[in-house]
């Protein structure tokens, strides 16, 4: 449905996006992660025909977005980074000019029809008569995606849909873009991690424009493990049980995380590509202890994505957080 | 055809939205009104004088009708830079160009939409100077052939000097600058006429060519010279063009 190819953009001597390639299925939700300034706008403004590439090739629902704008232009939904709202049109007003700018061909009712369902859709039918420019930034966000969802295009490209809403919004708007999925393809861009492994079934972490891993949150975790470590959490009635872990099989190393007066928490480290969750439960059953929690230890999207995303490099100390030494 | 006129009546709208189109009609409705009673004036004063009020025909249309028309050329120059400066400017300030370039619709189909939409407002602006003009109908006895060329006449030249405005508009993020570089254009083009006695030959050549005020009085004379009509559209077409260069120029710049 998108396909991205060797796509370079350089502002100048700047280069904001640097040979990116991937592809999206129909119907996939793909989530485009990265830091500031990683070329994630740049991406969808080049996706959205907004501005060429430099240098590659971008189909989008099967046009050239170079050779036939038109085209992939009508089937395209872009939510830019900023909501591109006119303040001095109501939201109903505001969205039945982009309902004649968008679809071509198309009765007067049946256009009438197409505003009433994307302000449903994207719940501002409350505020259908307020002026653009009175909106909360919440639901400037949601006339922003009430516009772009319009003209129902097969291509949905959201450039960060969930900044600044409150945690209310931004899981009514999480909701909303899975049930877009299957009939749009999406991509859409954050820095919120979890917001990916919430929302999306594929992930491209990019960083300085260029591609840093292509995968599925549960894949890019898995992948990303270092050795294999276990979080076991036993209730031993003061005994120590360090040594009955160390005797599983692959087992290569245990340490106390947490101690107290009631249940202790082990981290398990083993030898990599070995699962030893079922002998080390045997183990511990078998000395009659109680076996509270049994996880595997996992690095978080966020870990991973500042493992990918930052260079080794001691960081520097702010010279004013130095403290006070000319008192 | 009709995302040029979704866009152009978005553009009205957005006039009358703001207090601008008020104010620019109100201002330009006073300002005309001024004239006109000084035109008058001046008119019956000197006709008075000489004994014939009334009788004189070609009067009316060389002593008052004509000098009223070349002063609404001259308040057009300072008003328009007001109706164009937004056009573009805005639009990239506050990131709604990303809608319209975005959307399935040409660059040609949005610069049109704007500049008719800019021409629709003073075409209203116009308009309400044809009271006064049917005033003088009822009272007076004008030749209306000069009204009606001096009409089409401003109408070109203030096409032409949108056309401007909107390629300056196009050029930058900030409405007041694009206001202010306009109107300063606008009034080199004014003023090109004066110096053409004192340019070379060469120089001549160039600045008559430049001149969109001076091509306006054969207008005022009740004269339709196809050459005029011709370069006034062609000026349109020029600034249009170039505007479309600059739009273009933007995107691959970013
Ligand atoms: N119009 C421009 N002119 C010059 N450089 C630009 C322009 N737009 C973006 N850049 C540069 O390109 C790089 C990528 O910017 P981009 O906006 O795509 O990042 P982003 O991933 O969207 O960041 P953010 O998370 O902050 O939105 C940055 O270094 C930025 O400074
Ligand atoms: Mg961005």
């Amino acid at each position: 449905m998108i396909e991205v190819q060797h796509l370079t953009k350089r502002y100048g001597r700047v280069t904001a996006v640097d040979d990116l390639t991937f592809k999206v299925e129909r119907g996939e939700i793909l989530g485009f992660l990265g830091p500031n300034g990683a070329g994630k706008t740049t991406t969808m403004r080049i996706l959205t025909g907004y501005m060429p590439a430099t240098e590659g090739k971008a189909v989008v629902a099967g046009f050239d977005v170079f050779e036939q704008p038109m085209e992939a232009k009508r089937r395209t939904g872009y939510l830019p980074e900023t909501p591109p709202l006119y303040p001095e049109m109501t939201v109903k007003e505001y969205l039945q000019f982009v309902s004649r700018i968008k679809l071509k061909g198309v009765s007067s009712s049946e256009r009438r029809s197409r505003v009433d369902d994307s302000m449903r859709k994207a719940r501002v039918d409350d505020m259908a008569n307020r002026h653009c420019g009175k909106l909360s930034k919440g639901y400037r966000q949601r006339v922003g995606l009430a516009q772009a969802i319009l003209h129902n295009p097969e291509v949905l490209i959201l450039d960060e849909p969930t900044a600044g809403l409150d945690p209310k919004q931004i899981i009514e708007t999480r909701q909303l873009i899975r049930e877009l999925a299957g009939t749009h393809t999406i991509i859409l861009s954050t820095h919120i991690l979890p917001e990916v492994s919430q929302t999306c079934e594929r992930v491209v972490i990019i960083n300085k424009g260029r591609v840093v891993a292509i995968d599925t949150p549960n894949n890019l975790t898995a992948r990303l493990r270092g050795s294999e470590t276990l979080y076991v959490e036993i209730d031993a009635q003061g005994h120590d049980v360090s040594s009955v872990l160390q005797a599983v099989p692959g087992v290569t190393g245990v340490s106390v995380t947490t101690k107290g007066d009631g249940p202790v928490g082990y981290e398990v480290s083993s030898e990599r590509g070995r699962d030893v969750r079922r002998d080390l439960a045997r183990a511990v059953v078998a000395q009659n202890y109680g076996l509270l929690e049994l996880r595997a230890s996992r690095m978080s999207l966020e870990e991973i994505f500042l493992s990918l995303t930052t260079e080794e490099k001691e960081p520097e100390q702010p010279a004013a957080a130095g403290g006070e030494q000319h008192g | 055809m009709g995302n040029i006129l979704a866009i152009a009546q978005k553009e009205v709208k957005s006039y009358f939205a703001s207090p601008i189109a008020y104010v620019i009609i109100g201002f330009f409705a006073l300002v005309f009104g001024w004239f006109y009673f000084v035109a008058l004036d001046y008119f019956m004063r000197t006709s008075m004088q000489m004994g014939m009020p009334g009788q004189g025909q070609v009067n009316v249309n060389t002593m008052a009708i004509r000098p009223l028309l070349q002063n609404v050329s001259v308040v057009a120059l300072f008003v328009l830079p007001l109706i164009t400066m937004r056009t573009y400017s805005e639009e990239k300030r506050s990131g709604t160009i990303e809608l319209l370039l975005t959307s399935p619709v040409t660059d040609f189909q949005i610069i049109m939409g704007k500049f008719l939409g800019a021409v629709a407002l003073y075409v209203m602006m116009l308009a309400v100077t044809t009271i006064h003009m049917g005033i003088l109908f009822i009272y007076g006895n004008p030749e209306w052939k000069p009204i009606v060329t001096g009409y089409l006449g401003l109408l070109l030249m203030g096409a032409s000097f949108i056309s401007i405005g909107l390629l300056i508009s196009s050029l930058t993020k900030n409405q007041i600058v694009a206001g202010m570089v306009t109107f300063a254009v606008l009034l080199l083009l004014w003023t090109v006429g004066w110096m053409q006695e004192s340019a070379g030959p060469m120089g001549q050549k160039v600045l008559q060519a430049l001149s969109l005020t001076d091509r306006f009085d054969d207008f005022t004379k009740g004269v339709i010279d196809l050459k005029h009509v011709v370069y006034y559209l062609s000026f349109i077409s020029f600034g249009l063009f170039l505007t479309a260069k600059s739009v273009d120029s933007e995107r691959w710049r970013g």
